[in-house]
């Protein structure tokens, strides 16, 4: 069988990017009444199809505000594309953005259960591989200590930690790598490649185009909301820096 | 159906654990912790009690009790309403980046005030035994009326915390409301004293059947009639699906709102 494990068929996200934002009651019938309830549409995704193979290592790449993280999170479920479909199949285990699912009031103990319960992991699952989720972290000695008073690359670490204990069928990254040190990157790095030999689907978003060359096989270059192309790692990367 | 059922098992300990840390949070760093659910119902009655028995002096036997039964259900009522209608505002930091069914935060807020009611509910039997107010066997029925509170109740939140999305006025006047409501439900007066026009007008307030049934079950110590019964029961599933209709209509859109 030779399923896809990613399916994007014509997704279109769309926004109201509204001038004013209209959040009461009043403001609604005034502008009603007037007609003034003009939409700025905006698509931040336009007619996106691609498909990605089990065991894939795909890198997303694009200029800012090209629609990287709104197809992510399009895949991720956080987003329902306004048309078009996105199929997933198996599970996902998404990296979205730094301190994704967090609660900053609570320690990073609380926020192992809390985090990994919101992944959809079972309370004894979360129990039984607590030591090596903080382990791969390293973040004993911050353990009980609120997540407010973490460094950004402490969130990036323990956020990795949680979303890669279980092996999951595809992996979404979303830059949050770049904050941690050198040694948790090669770490991650090791991670990633394992996951992948034992068949996990990977998807990066990253503006550096050595690590994208070196992990990923493919590659889609996307440019305010449409694909500009897609192929393989090195022919995507050569033409999106040259064009840069 | 069946996928539905599965993924919301799926996430049973995600909700658990919400409820969980609500209760912890409501009383953490207080001396007397969880003995407030219990304390908290008192204190109360024994303001009602004071204020109205001896101002307006309504003839009602075992008069706090009768408030306290009252007190209990519609106090579940709000508190379970206002913060489920506020939850998925108060979320919006998971709902935008992480995947997570939406309903299970409006709900878990409805169950941790539902723990609350079963403390309360404890501590009005205990007055009961105070107060030397029969306890029949009746009391073997009390779940029914607690479980169509509870689904009216989710019903209600469900919808709410759609409204409060796209429109934040909805938290206002949701509050007056409240207070209206807490008048038009007999909490502290006889329904003998309203006149005829206004007692049938109160039966198209949901809250003054679910509290008749309760005090009926617990306080009067009889059974309510059949239609009683069939009221009740219409009332919280129809709040129920239409609640889980309003929202899973809008669930993909209001995303894009908080």
């Amino acid at each position: 069988m030779n399923e896809y494990a990613i399916e994007v068929n014509n997704v279109s996200m769309l926004f109201n990017l509204s001038s004013e934002r209209i959040d009461n009651i009043k403001e609604y019938i005034i502008k009603k009444i007037h007609r003034k309830l003009t939409f700025e549409n905006f698509y931040a995704l336009k007619n996106v199809s691609f498909n990605v193979e089990k065991g894939d290592a795909v890198a997303i790449i694009g200029d800012n505000g090209s629609g990287k993280s709104t197809l992510l999170k399009v895949l991720a479920g956080i987003y329902k594309p306004t048309t078009g479909t996105a199929t997933v199949r198996g599970s996902i285990s998404p990296l979205i953005e730094l301190g994704a699912g967090f609660d900053m009031e609570l320690t990073g103990r609380e926020n192992v259960y809390l985090n990994g319960l919101m992944l959809g992991y079972s309370k004894r699952f979360i129990r039984d591989n607590f030591n090596d989720i903080v382990e791969f972290a390293s973040l004993w000695d911050f353990i009980d200590i609120p997540l407010k008073n973490y460094s950004s690359g402490m969130l990036a670490r323990l956020g990795f930690a949680i979303s890669t204990i279980v092996k999951p069928d595809i992996l979404i990254v979303d830059e949050i790598l770049a904050v941690g040190d050198i040694v948790f990157q090669r770490k991650c790095n090791k991670k990633m490649q394992e996951l992948m030999s034992g068949g996990t689907t990977l998807l990066l978003v990253s503006h550096d185009l050595n690590e994208i060359r070196r992990i990923c096989n493919k590659a889609v270059w996307i440019h305010q909301g449409g694909v500009v192309k897609i192929g393989e790692v090195s022919e995507v990367c050569n033409a999106y820096s040259d064009l840069r | 159906m069946n996928i539905y059922i599965r993924k919301f098992w799926s996430y049973k300990d995600l909700l658990f654990e919400l409820v969980n840390r609500d209760i912890k949070l409501k009383y953490r760093r207080s001396f007397l912790g969880y003995l407030w659910t219990l304390l908290n119902p008192l204190f109360i009655m024994l303001i009602t009690t004071a204020v109205f028995s001896q101002i307006f002096r309504f003839s009602v036997e075992n008069y706090p009790i009768y408030i306290l039964s009252g007190q209990i259900i519609f106090t579940f009522f709000s508190e379970s309403t206002t913060t489920a209608m506020n939850s998925i505002l108060g979320n919006a930091s998971f709902l935008r980046k992480i995947y997570v069914p939406k309903y299970i935060f409006p709900v878990s807020r409805v169950i941790s005030s539902f723990v609350n009611l079963l403390f309360a509910l404890v501590a009005m039997i205990i007055m009961m035994v105070i107060f030397k107010v029969p306890i029949t066997w009746h009391i073997l029925f009390i779940p029914l009326p607690l479980i169509c509170i509870f689904l009216f109740c989710t019903g209600l939140g469900l919808i709410l915390s759609v409204l409060a999305v796209y429109f934040r006025d909805v938290i206002h006047i949701y509050n007056v409301l409240l207070t209206g409501l807490m008048y038009f439900t007999p909490l502290f007066y006889p329904v003998d004293i309203l006149p005829n026009v206004i007692f049938k007008l109160m039966h198209i307030n949901p809250m003054y059947h679910f509290v008749t049934y309760f005090r009926s079950l617990l306080y009067m110590g009889e059974f309510p009639s059949l239609e009683q019964n069939i009221l009740c029961m219409g009332i919280s599933l129809s709040f129920l699906l239409i609640g889980l209709a309003f929202f899973k209509e809008r669930q993909s859109k209001f995303v894009l709102y908080i």
